[in-house]
C-alpha cells in the first residue's frame, strides 16, 4: 500500500496493471477487493465527476465510503487546519482521497497519516488518476500508447491534469508531444525539464493538427486569472470546431478531462473523434483498478 | 585575521564559539538571521562589517560566544554567504574548520513564493526545499515544486532589492 500523490508514483508496470484490472472490472463490475474497508473521501473542494467515481467504485468493490465533497458543514468550516481534518479521517478508514485547492496539499495529507492517501487533485499542482483514465482511454482506442503524437491544448500552465499527464507519458515511449497554448499559459519548466520524450512548444494548432494522434483539449479557466481582461483575452484562443476535427487523422481521438465550456463545439461530439464521454465512462473503472491494486494486496 | 591591519583586533578573540569569516560584505546581519540569533538568547556576538579582505574584496566577520555552529546551520550559510568560513574555536585556538557544502533539503528557512502551496496555508506545513542544482543554485518546494533561484533565496534572507548573487 502506498502513497499516489504525483504520476511519478507509478511505474510503467503498474499503470499496465491497473488497465489491465480496469478493463475486467469494465466486464464484471462488482468485487469484494475492500470488503469490511473504509476509504475516507475527503474533498476539500466541490467536485462532481472525480467524487462520484471515486464513490462509486469503492462500492462497487464492496467497501464502505466516508467523507464529504466541500468544506460546507465540516470543521473545516469553523478554522479546522487540513493536518487536524486528515488526522480525524484517520482514524475511520482505510485510505484517504483527497482533493484540495492548494498545491502540495495531498503530500501534506500523507505525512500526517501512515495510511496511503491518494491525491484526487491538488490546486494546480496534479491529477494523477485523472492522468490514468486519459491514458487508458488512449490504451483502450489505440492498444498501445507508445508511437503515438499527442497534442495538449489550451491552458498548459495552471491545468493539473496536464502535468500529471505529462510526467505519466515519461512511463512510455510516445513518439512526441506538441503542447499548444497561448504564449501565456505555456507550461511550466519544472515539468518540462524532466519530460524524457520529445516535445514541441507552439501556439499554432493549425500547423500540426495533421500530425497528431491524440488531441488532448483543456478549459482555460478563469478563476486562475488574476485579471479579469486577461483572462478575456485568451479565454477563446482556440474552439475545435468541425473545420479543425476535418483535418485530423481518420483514426484519431479527442479527449478533455471535463468540464468543458465552449472549447469543444457541440457539434464535434458526434465525430468519431471526439472520445470525451468515454473517457469520462472510464472514471469508475479506473478508479476500481487503483484501488484494487493498492488496497487489495 | 585579515582586519588586523594596525597590529591589532577591531574585536578581541573569543575563548569558545564560532567565528564566521569571509562573508560577503553586507550580509553578516542575514547570516545572525539564518542562525536564529536575535540577541534575546543572551549570547554575545560581535559583527564586524565591511572590512578589507584580499580573497573577496570587502568582507564581512561574526563571532559568537559560547555557540558551536553544526552541520546544518553552517550549510543553510552557503545559500546566502558561499564564500563564508566556519572555524569552531575552543579555548582561543581554532579546533575545525567547517566544510560548507550546499545543503540538499532545507526546511523551515525560505517561505514558499506560491501563495497557493499548502505551506503558506497551513499552520502545520512546514516549508521545506531541495536542491535541484547547487551552481547556479535552483532549489525546488517538495510540495507545490515550484522554482526558487539563488536571488530569490536571497533576496527572502536579506529582505532587500539590492541583493546580487556572490
Amino acid at each position: 500500500m502506498k502513497n499516489i500523490i504525483s504520476s511519478y508514483d507509478f511505474t510503467r508496470d503498474e499503470i499496465i496493471q491497473i488497465f489491465e484490472l480496469a478493463t475486467k472490472f469494465i466486464r464484471e463490475p462488482r468485487n469484494e477487493t475492500l470488503k469490511g474497508k473504509t476509504i475516507a473521501l475527503a474533498f476539500f473542494e466541490p467536485s462532481t465527476r472525480t467524487y462520484l467515481s471515486f464513490n462509486k467504485a469503492i462500492i462497487n468493490l464492496g467497501g464502505n465510503v466516508v467523507g464529504f465533497s466541500g468544506s460546507e458543514g465540516t470543521s473545516v468550516a469553523k478554522g479546522e487546519n487540513l493536518a487536524d481534518t486528515v488526522r480525524m479521517l484517520d482514524n475511520y478508514s482505510e485510505a484517504i482521497v483527497i482533493r484540495h485547492k492548494f498545491d502540495g496539499a495531498a503530500k501534506f495529507a500523507s505525512e500526517v497519516t501512515d495510511k496511503p492517501v491518494i491525491n484526487a487533485g491538488d490546486g494546480k499542482h496534479e491529477h494523477p488518476t485523472q492522468a490514468l483514465i486519459d491514458l487508458f482511454t488512449v490504451y483502450k482506442n489505440f492498444g498501445t500508447i507508445d508511437g503515438l503524437t499527442f497534442g495538449i491544448l489550451g491552458d498548459l500552465k495552471y491545468a493539473r491534469t496536464v502535468n500529471s499527464l505529462l510526467r505519466m507519458l515519461t512511463r512510455f515511449k510516445p513518439k512526441g508531444v506538441y503542447l499548444i497554448s497561448p504564449p501565456q499559459l505555456r507550461a511550466r519548466n519544472e515539468i518540462l525539464e524532466e519530460l524524457n520524450y520529445p516535445y514541441r512548444v507552439t501556439s499554432d494548432i493549425i500547423d500540426v493538427i495533421e500530425d497528431i494522434d491524440v488531441l488532448y483539449v483543456t478549459r482555460i479557466q478563469k478563476e486562475r486569472f488574476l485579471d479579469e481582461l486577461e483572462y478575456e483575452k485568451i479565454k477563446e484562443s482556440y474552439i475545435v470546431n468541425l473545420d479543425l476535427v476535418k483535418k485530423m487523422k481518420e483514426n484519431s481521438i479527442i479527449l478533455h478531462p471535463l468540464p468543458r465550456v465552449n472549447e469543444i463545439e457541440r457539434k464535434v461530439d458526434k465525430t468519431k473523434q471526439a472520445k470525451y464521454f468515454e473517457q469520462a465512462s472510464y472514471g469508475v473503472p479506473v478508479r476500481m483498478g487503483l484501488l484494487s491494486k493498492i488496497m487489495g494486496e | 585575521m585579515e582586519v588586523n591591519t594596525k597590529k591589532e583586533l577591531l574585536v578581541s578573540k573569543i575563548r569558545n564559539g564560532t567565528v564566521i569569516d569571509h562573508i560577503p560584505a553586507g550580509r553578516a546581519l542575514a547570516v545572525l538571521k539564518v542562525l536564529n540569533i536575535t540577541g534575546a538568547e543572551g549570547l554575545r556576538v560581535a559583527i564586524v562589517l565591511n572590512v578589507e579582505s584580499k580573497r573577496i574584496g570587502k568582507k564581512d566577520i561574526v563571532k559568537i560566544e559560547d555557540k558551536e555552529v553544526n552541520e546544518n546551520e553552517a550549510n543553510i550559510i552557503t545559500l546566502i554567504a558561499p564564500t563564508a568560513t566556519i572555524n569552531i574555536i575552543r579555548d582561543y585556538e581554532v579546533v575545525e574548520k567547517k566544510q560548507l557544502k550546499v545543503p540538499t533539503l532545507v526546511k523551515g528557512v525560505l517561505k514558499c513564493p506560491n501563495p497557493h502551496c499548502i505551506t503558506n496555508n497551513d499552520i502545520e506545513a512546514i516549508p521545506i526545499f531541495k536542491t535541484i542544482k547547487a551552481k547556479p543554485l535552483v532549489m525546488r518546494c517538495e510540495y507545490c515544486e515550484i522554482e526558487i533561484n539563488e536571488n530569490d533565496v536571497l533576496k527572502q534572507i536579506l529582505g532587500s532589492p539590492q541583493a546580487k548573487p556572490v
